[in-house]
Parts: C-alpha cells; structure tokens; sequence
C-alpha cells in the first residue's frame, strides 16, 4: 500500500475543512489493470493502464454533497475541494446528512482476509499468453467453431479512507481471472454461443485454464439446435451460476434507501416469515479470499456478518447511516458484501432426479423485476427435465411472476456454491413457476 | 479570446455554484463559451488539455515506434453534475471531473491501449510506450503536425453547464415535484434526479487530422410513488439530450411528469397478459428498443468481421417487408445519441442498415472497415479516455411505413401493446433478444381492453424482421434518456419507430391454470 494514498486522503479532508466544511470524508483510490484478449490463435487486444480518483464527501452548515475527480495536480486540487464545498452550500439543509458516527467505526477487524496475492503485480506477457493459448486450444480446430475470444484480466486496486472525525484506513486487493466466449455454427444463420470465466484474489486458486476453455466449449455445445420449449407452469431448476443472479435481483431492494423511499416490496417483510424456510442468506464481509471482502464499508463501518433472512424469516436490510436515520432504523451496512447462501444436501443431479419433470434454467436473458411489487418477467436459456434427465436445450422464453411468491415456493437448495462470484448461491428448485414460449 | 486552461480552472468553481458566489462570475465564463465554440488557429482545445503540437507529435511519435496501421490520442475532459430531491428537499449533489488521454495503436486486427490521467508529456510518452508493444514491427513515420477539422454544429450550445449554478437548478426540480403532487391525491412520494455535463475532447489521429468536439448533455428524472389502500406503485418518466439549460421549459417538463403520474396510476389496474406466443403491437417512440436489440447489435461490424452475428452473411439479403427501413443516423441535431465526429476522429454520418427490406451496411469502426474495405460509417465509439472504440449505435429508427395506427390494432384479434420500456438485451449470435414492457395494453378482437404491467418479450432477430407486416405513419423519436452497454461500455444512444405489427413474439405472462 503506497503512503500516498493514505496522506492525500488526510491531506484532501484538511483542504475541506480548511475551506468550511464542519466534517468531510475523503477517498483516495489507485488501480492497475491489465487484460489480453487473444483470438482465434492470436493476440487482439493488449490494454494495460493505471487509474486514480480522489473522491471526497462534504458536510458543511447542515449540508452534504460528493464529488470525484481524475485530476489530482496538487496546483488545482485548492480549486476542486473549495468548490466542493461551495456547492455544498447551494443545497438545501437536511438534519440526517451527517458523517458517520464514531462509534460505527468501533471494533474494526483486523482479521486477514488474505485479498493480495503478489504475484499478481509481477504477471508477465508470457505467463498471460500462455494461458490465453490454453484456453483457446480446446476450441482451436473445432469443426462447429466459428470464432471463440480468450481473456486474462488482472490487476490490483488500492484504497485509503480519511474523515475529519478520525477515521482512517486502508484496503488492498488483487484480482486475476480468466476464461473464453465460444460461437459455433448452428442451423442456418444461428450461432449457438456461451462462454465460461473464472477468477479471484490468487492466482494460485484459479483452475487449469484448459479446462476453463473446456467448460465454455461444452456450455456453447449444449446450446446447440436450441428451440423454443412450451408455455407451462411447472418447476424451474436454476443453475448455481444463474441462481447468483437471481439472488440479486430479489435483494436489490432490500435496502433502507428503497424502504423509506416506498420503493420496497421488502418493507412489510421485515421480521416476517417472507419467504420458504429452505431461504438463509447472511451478508458476510470477512471470507478469507471472498471477492467482495472487506474490513469496513464505503461510510467506515465496521465489518461484520449479517443475517439478511433466516429460514425465509427476514432479520436485517442494508441500512446506510443516512436512509437509516431517516427511516428510523439501525444502520448496518449500506452494501452487499459476499452472500453466502445456506446449502442443501443435495448436488444438481440429485435435485433434478427429485424434480422429475420442469425447467433447467442455465442462464437469463434481459428481463427486469419492479422492486415496488416484486413483479418480474425474465427471458431464459436452459434445457427442458424430463424423467429426472436433463434434456433438449430451449431458449426463446420468458418466466414471469412476483419475486415474493417464487422465494416462497422455493422447495430445495443444492450443496453446490457457485465459486465465482461473491453471491455463493446454489443451485434452487421453485415449484409452480409460469413459463412462456411455444 | 483563449482562456489557458489553468486560468479556467481556477474560475470553475464559480461557475459550478454560480450566483450563490457572484465575485467570480460571468465574465470567464463567456468567454470560455466562445473560446469553445470559436476555435482560434491557436486551438483552444490544446490549451485546455495544457499541450500543443510538438508534445502530441512525441507522443504520436513513440506510439507508433513498433509500427502502426492506425493509431490515435483521445484527450477528453468530462465534467458531469447531479442533484437529486427526495422527500421535498434537493440535499444531495454530486460532482465527477474525468480527465485524461487514451492512446491507441492497431495493427490489422491488433489492439494496444493504455490511458493516463496524468496529462505531463514524460506520462503519456510511457503510456505510448505500453500501447506500443502489442506492435513489433519498424517505426511508422508519424505526423509533426495536426491539422484541426471544423468543429460540427450538432449541439452548439450558447450557456455551458459550467456556467448554470445550483440555485438555478434547483427551482427546476422543486417546480417537477410540486407539479406531479398537485397531478393526484394518490401520489405519495416525488423524488427527482437532474443530471447535466460538459465534455471535451480532442482527437489526434497517425493522419495527421486534428478533431475537436464539445459534447453537452443532460436529463431530468422523475419517480412518483403512488399509494391506494395497501396497494404502492411506482413509475418513472424522464428526458434527455445533448441540449442546455434553457432546453428545459415549463411545458417539457409538464409532459415529462404526466407521464410518470400517468404510468404510475395505471399500475393499479394493469395485469400481466396471457402467457405464450402472441401479436405484438410496438407503440411509436420508445419501441425503437426493439431496433436496437433485434437487429442494431447484429449489425454492428466488429461483431460480423468476427462471424459471431447472425447477420454476418446475411448483406444484400431480404430480410424484411419492402416498407421496412431502418437507419443509425447520429447527425440528428441534439438528440442524446448525436455527434459531430465518432470517437476515432471520423465524421458521423447517417448508415441505412436495411432499405426497403433488404440489408444494407453494418456499423463500422476504422478495424472493420479496413477489413472490409469500406469507408468507416463513423460509428467508433468509447465510453471515455479509458477504452478503446468500437463499432456503436448512435439514434436507431425506423422510417415511416404505409399504414396507419388504427389499421394496426384493428387487425389484432388477441395480442398487445407495448408502450413503455425499461431494458432490452441480445445474444448477437444465436440472435434471441429481450425487451422488458412496463406499460402496455391487452388487444382484444381489434379493441383495446385493458392495462397491462411487468412483461417481458422475447424474439428472434431475424424472425422478427420477417414477421414485421405492418408499420405506421407516425414514426417518432423517443425522449428519454437511453444508454447502450457493451463489453462493459456505457454510451449515450437514442431511438425511435413509428407503430409497427411483429405478427408473434413470446410474451412473458401468466398460464391459465
């Protein structure tokens, strides 16, 4: 971590305090990224670029707004943070904007969370070659393939924090990922298309890359002579992978902003049995590794695990500091870190046996949810089960319902966390689930 | 006069907060007005990103010290303000200052990028020497000098947004929340959210050509919650374009907020529709989303070059009824996808993608056009400095057919309407794409019967071209405030069809039980 981030944060909220500003927060970031992409035998892109912002928050007569910039020339930043505050003035007093109190940034925890792997700073161009060549030679030479795109994506990110009421930190993290988008020739002018990526903090926990390609491959194969399945209600089996994106979308609301703001299907949920029993979903910041770790948030709270629902039971929302004042709740956090999402004991053939006949859904396409009512439509891909088999691959359909509804028709939970990405979520099975098509 | 960009600086903060600190007002600022929309052989742009031609030559130079086919150097400057009201009060603004250069070199199909925001000669020289190496070849033979392009006059603006402070915003957002109060006693919460930015950018291509351009843009949104009963709903409205403050009057914003309230209270009798393949009726306006997913991305060229669309060997074909053409034109004055030059420094321009049914021309960056040995159609486009361009859509539409409103929902026997959006997608190889409806209606023996809410339609490019039989007279570009993601991208887009029959698209619904 370079000194300098932390001492521009300290220096920026000096500044802020300097041109007015009862408190102020300040946050200096600094990124490396790297990415190759490599083509069909050869190497496309090669981007490799450094990025910083220096973000501050100004709280000033009863007064609060935010501003970032690129430009960290020491000669101009006076000019920015004196405006900042000027502006902050402009606006209309609000008593709930207020910084952070202390006591939030209490019990801070010093757990390692292991999130830099070194090696990641001195990758070179063969190492990244090598696996760009990996990937792409399961699908070199392929009859049905008609282009398939390898990629490495590294880099590093960097953050200190500083606040006028004493709160200062810092947070490092690498990342590294890897994988391939495959298109093959279908019937007639259809490319069937997939692809597959995997990643985290270390490069020593990242699969072999052959097989990465591999498992973009056999995902773009399964999606060939697609067609579109029947209109039917019936059980809906949702892939690990895809069940991360679902989990989110039924959570974008659960959130204190959303509640006081009326805009939250969850505000009557709260303490209530709202969904299956089979539904545990704790909100966890301190996974050894996990991609979404952390030691505090954006405002300086202080990490710790949360209960978000518990056997369907809602225990907490993400609560921020501001909407939590407003609407009277507890602040906890006000953003998703890692969701680990309680496991069944089931693996997915086990589920899909149990189910016998419905709908493999493998990934969304497009489709939204109202986060007022929970009503949401969602195009699909996937395969139709029958006989507890997975069986002919459909796309071109949509399931729709009420988010509230489908979580409590959830009947089983696999045991098998999707590893990339920080929803762990495991394969569902809903029961009853309207599906349109044919 | 030029105004040096230090000199600028040190009076942006006036202009940002205007009249609540009048000292330092309005002088700068005009002149800055002028200096931006009147370049001088000195150009301005080079003094505001703090460079001239001898340091954008070494940087060229070293860019394309490995050999290059093409290669460029995109200095931007962004500036983008946000206010927001919730519960009554506007206490929440927000300020983004993004500034930097990306530099660019290709080669045949190869690609090397790296940015700075560090816009000293000894920083970019290193980020040129990084975008470089993807190339191994000798020394390309760079330019010394650049020779400026005239300035397009798409969105020449007369007030920057630097120049309109705070306090004249703010009476804007509080008149929005008033007004969608005083529309219905359901109405329960109003929040606004105003967004306004000026960006410059400076182009430097291996030709030798110099291309400046001042990009304004702005949008007002507006959420009403409303409430009856138990039961809480929600809709949005909002506009946008390349427009200033003066753009925003009264009767604007009044349609604006009619229709928030409007797509609001509907919610409370809309259902979702019968489950299954149906009719569907696109309203004129917004329903341009299903160009841009069922056949806009298809067509972009980067894509095809690739073979991975499913029109990549579709050109020349018929693909749709001889009354159906469609365009990607971005000279269309002020609309939010407009711009005088595509960020490869290429003039924008008008491309008819299919004409009277037959496909014509893909969207193409400087790559595929060489590939394909074509002019570009100005269609490179980067979401800022920190990417690198690719072929986009600027505003979508569909021109007029020969049919009319009317003659469309009469011959619907059992299907629907769709009127307002919020999201689309595609998948540009097996051609599936997806579009969400908020707003529509049920048509019902030729008649349309009753709201409905929350559907999402799925298509198939290609099927859908063929399966358009019928498009209206009343071909309108829509007003709000699209952006188009692709590959992690994020550009400003617009819009717009007139009425138009898909005679069957999957409609997401409810199954009879």
């Amino acid at each position: 971590m370079p000194a300098n981030l932390k001492d521009q944060a300290v220096h920026a909220v000096e500044l802020a305090r300097k041109a007015g500003a009862e408190d102020a927060w300040a946050n200096a970031n600094q990124s490396r990224d790297v990415e190759f992409e490599y083509r069909d035998g050869a190497l496309e892109k090669v981007k490799d670029t450094t990025s910083r912002t220096l973000g501050v928050k100004i709280y000033a007569d009863g007064r609060y707004s935010s501003h970032q910039t690129t430009d960290l020339n020491p000669e101009r930043l006076g000019g920015f943070i004196n405006e900042a505050v000027a502006i902050t003035r402009a606006l209309e007093p609000d008593d709930y904007r207020k910084i952070t109190p202390e006591e939030l940034f209490a019990n801070r925890p010093t757990d390692d969370l292991d999130l830099v792997d070194t090696t990641v700073a001195v990758l070179d161009r063969d190492q990244r070659l090598a696996w760009c060549e990996a990937l792409d030679t399961v699908s070199t030479g392929h009859d049905r393939v008609i282009s398939a795109t390898a990629g490495v994506y590294d880099g590093t990110q960097q953050s200190a924090s500083a606040s006028s009421n004493g709160f200062v930190g810092s947070q490092e993290s690498t990342y590294c990922w890897f994988g391939s988008s495959v298109t093959l020739r279908d019937a007639g002018d259809k490319r069937a298309e997939d692809g597959f990526y995997a990643g985290g903090a270390h490069v020593e926990d990242l699969p072999d890359a052959a097989a990465v390609g591999q498992v973009a491959l056999d995902r773009a194969l399964s999606r060939l002579d697609s067609e579109k399945g029947p209109s039917v209600k019936t059980a809906m089996i949702v892939d690990s992978r895809a069940a991360a994106s679902l989990i989110g979308r039924l959570m974008r609301p659960a959130n204190a902003g959303s509640v006081q703001q009326g805009r939250s299907f969850w505000a009557p949920l709260i303490g209530e049995q709202a969904f299956s029993d089979k539904l545990t979903i704790v909100d966890d910041p301190l996974i050894k590794r996990g991609l979404a770790s952390r030691h505090y948030d954006s405002e300086g709270i202080s990490a710790k695990a949360l209960p978000i629902v518990e056997n369907g039971v809602v225990k907490n929302i993400y609560v921020d500091t501001y909407y939590g004042r407003k609407g009277d709740m507890a602040p906890t956090t006000g953003s998703a870190s890692n969701r680990r999402i309680a496991l069944g004991e089931q693996s997915l053939v086990q589920l899909l046996a149990a189910v016998g006949n419905g709908v493999y859904v493998t990934s969304w396409l497009g489709g939204n949810a109202d986060s007022t009512t929970g009503d949401f439509s969602l195009g699909l891909r996937g395969h139709m089960v029958e006989n507890g088999q997975i069986g002919r691959p459909v796309g071109e359909m949509n399931v729709t319902g009420n988010l509230k509804d489908l979580f409590g028709k959830l009947e089983m939970v696999g045991n098998d966390p999707y590893p990339y990405s920080s929803t762990l979520a495991p394969s569902l099975v809903f029961v009853d689930v309207d599906f349109s098509g044919a | 006069m030029t105004i040096k960009r230090r000199q600028f600086l040190g009076h942006m903060a006036a202009g940002s907060a205007v009249l609540t600190v009048p000292a330092f007002l309005s002088g700068c600022s005009i002149q800055q007005a002028t200096a931006v929309t009147d370049p001088t052989p000195e150009n301005p742009f080079m003094d505001w990103f703090g460079v001239d031609q001898a340091t954008v030559a070494k940087v060229m130079s070293e860019l394309t010290a490995n050999g290059a086919d093409a290669a460029d150097l995109y200095f931007q400057h962004s500036r983008s303000n946000s206010l927001s009201l919730e519960d009554g009060i506007v206490s929440n603004a927000n300020s983004n200052i993004r500034q930097g250069v990306g530099l660019r070199v290709v080669i045949g199909e190869q690609t090397g990028y790296a940015f700075t925001e560090d816009l000293t000669l000894p920083s970019m020289l290193a980020a040129a020497r990084t975008a470089s190496a993807i190339a191994n070849g000798s020394r390309t033979v760079a330019p010394q000098s650049f020779t400026p392009k005239d300035m397009g006059g798409l969105y020449t603006t007369t007030v920057p947004w630097a120049d309109v402070g705070i306090d004249q915003k703010l009476p804007v957002l509080k008149y929005i929340e008033k007004q969608a109060k005083a529309k219905d006693p359901a109405v329960d919460k109003v929040s606004v959210y105003w967004a306004d930015s000026d960006e410059r950018v400076m182009i430097a291509t291996l030709d030798g050509v110099l291309v400046t351009d001042h990009r304004p843009m702005t949008r007002a949104t507006v959420l009403v919650t409303a409430k009856k009963g138990d039961e809480v709903q929600s809709g949005y409205s909002n506009i946008a374009a390349r427009e200033e403050f003066g753009w925003y009057t009264e009767e604007r914003l009044d349609t604006m907020i009619q229709e928030a309230v409007d797509r609001t209270m509907i919610l409370f009798d809309a259902r979702r529709p019968p489950a299954g393949e149906m009719p569907v009726i696109l309203a004129a306006g917004a329903s341009g989303i299903l160009l841009h997913e069922a056949i806009g991305h298809g067509m972009e060229a980067d894509f095809n070059r690739k073979g991975t669309s499913i029109y990549s060997d579709m050109m020349g074909k018929k693909v749709a009824e001889p009354f159906v053409t469609v365009v990607d034109q971005a000279t269309i004055p002020r609309e939010r996808g407009a711009l005088n030059y595509d960020d490869e420094g290429n003039k924008a321009g008008r491309t008819v993608m299919v004409e009277n049914g037959v496909l014509k021309s893909y969207l193409h960056d400087q790559i595929s056009a060489k590939q394909y040995d074509l002019q570009p159609t100005g269609s490179g486009r980067r979401e800022s400095y920190r990417f690198a361009p690719m072929p986009r859509m600027s505003c979508t539409f569909m021109e007029d057919g020969p049919h009319t409103k009317e003659e469309i929902i009469k011959a619907v026997d059992n299907g629907i309407i769709c009127e307002t959006f919020t999201n689309g997608q595609v998948q540009i190889g097996a051609g599936d794409y997806t579009f969400y409806v908020k707003n529509g209606w049920l048509v019902e023996g030729g008649r349309v019967t009753a709201p409905i809410k929350d559907v999402n339609i799925i298509g198939n490019g290609p099927e859908s071209l063929k399966r358009i039989t019928m498009v209206a007279n009343d071909a309108r570009l829509d007003t709000g405030g699209w952006t188009c993601g692709k590959n992690g991208q994020s550009v400003p887009v617009s819009q717009g069809i007139p009425t138009v029959l898909v005679s069957n698209m999957t409609v997401g619904g409810e199954n009879a039980s």
